[in-house]
């Protein structure tokens, strides 16, 4: 039997994601997760379609996201984007999301919904 | 008249819970003497309070002490403020202080943060937890220095932890930083070769010193006026003669 496809209005109903910006792009699927704060590091090991957890709310976020096709991203423990991040990623189509919950709830929450970082 | 001036613009005191406790004001004079440096900057983690002894301890001598601080941003970018005088960085510090997260240091985990006098005295410890980030971004950080008269230099921008390029991928367009450091574990060229989007800055080398012996391990010569901070820029910015000369991390110069 094929999974059903996982969407990004998926998770934030079914962990209660703030949206801060994308609204009109949550029909996205999501492919696989990746998590980290090291940008270097993101840049160099997710791929396309991952839904990206991490604490950075700078705007290189959203230019790190566009580049490697990244669904969408989502901010835990509360933290904000920066007002620039919010402006670049309505320009750039890139989603971003809030979430209370710090990384390791989130993530643990997220691979109970089936995404996976192995792919 | 125009002079030769080497610089170690990156050094750190027994107030920085990761620097060794023979960091102190009279021994970095000596061994800054020793290593024939005229200008050095004192850069402790988010806090000045060694700054005025250091420069008291070199009064006799031909060095001058820049008052910096190397501070660490919300998204854990270092960068190192540099001033003329001590009160210009306290100004910062009182801001630095302000966004600190509450805390106190512990000294078997971090390390002690020793205040000392210019005698090596001890007369203190600053109780607060410098090790960690403070919620400054780094542009209000870089706006800040400016307003405030500072040169902003991105910290050892080859090393991928708080390193500029390894925490955020790459350095921000709208970002107007005076110069990036590359640290003693690198050959400029190895850098540029590495990043190649560096060359568009002015690149100082410095030793990031936490021991002793570490001073002057990487040096820039600039060709100034005088040692202060707004020779520097020119020289950064290649203005009225004034230039960066060399950096003791040139492949030719290697040590």
């Amino acid at each position: 039997m094929k999974k059903n496809k996982t969407k990004i209005s998926d998770i934030i109903d079914a962990l209660n994601l703030k949206i801060e910006c994308g609204e009109k792009l949550l029909d996205r699927e999501i492919k696989g997760g990746y998590a980290s704060d090291l940008l270097s590091d993101v840049m160099a090991n997710t791929k396309e379609g991952d839904i990206w957890v991490t604490l950075q709310g700078h705007p290189n976020i959203v230019a790190v996201a566009k580049l490697k096709e990244i669904a969408g991203i989502i901010l835990v423990n509360n933290r904000r984007p920066e007002e620039e991040t919010i402006k670049k990623a309505e320009a750039e189509e890139v989603p971003i999301m809030t979430s209370a919950l710090p990384s390791f709830e989130l993530i643990g929450k997220l691979h109970e919904m089936g995404i996976s970082g192995m792919r | 008249m125009l002079r030769c001036l080497r610089a170690d613009l990156h050094i750190h005191t027994c107030l920085s819970p990761c620097g060794d406790l023979t960091m102190s004001p009279y021994r970095i004079v000596k061994r800054t003497r020793a290593m024939k440096l005229d200008i050095l900057g004192i850069c402790d983690h988010n806090s000045a309070e060694n700054i005025q002894a250091t420069i008291n301890a070199s009064s006799d001598e031909n060095i001058t002490v820049l008052a910096g601080m190397e501070v660490t941003t919300a998204e854990e970018v270092h960068i190192i403020a540099l001033f003329d005088e001590t009160r210009e960085v306290l100004g910062l510090q009182k801001q630095v202080y302000e966004h600190l997260p509450p805390g106190v240091n512990k000294e078997a985990l971090f390390g002690p943060q020793i205040i000392v006098n210019e005698l090596d005295e001890v007369v203190g410890y600053n109780k607060r937890l410098l090790i960690t980030a403070t919620s400054i971004t780094l542009k209000e950080l870089v706006e800040q220095i400016h307003d405030m008269g500072g040169l902003a230099i991105a910290s050892h921008v080859d090393r991928e932890t708080y390193g500029i390029i390894g925490q955020l991928g790459f350095i921000p367009d709208d970002l107007e930083l005076d110069a990036l450091e590359i640290s003693p574990h690198m050959t400029r060229s190895d850098a540029l070769a590495r990043f190649p989007e560096i060359k568009k800055f002015p690149l100082v080398a410095a030793s990031d010193a936490h021991h002793l012996e570490d001073i002057g391990k990487a040096t820039t010569s600039f060709l100034l006026e005088a040692p202060t901070i707004d020779e520097i820029r020119k020289a950064l910015r290649n203005q009225l003669g004034r230039r960066i000369i060399i950096g003791s991390n040139e492949d030719s110069l290697e040590v």
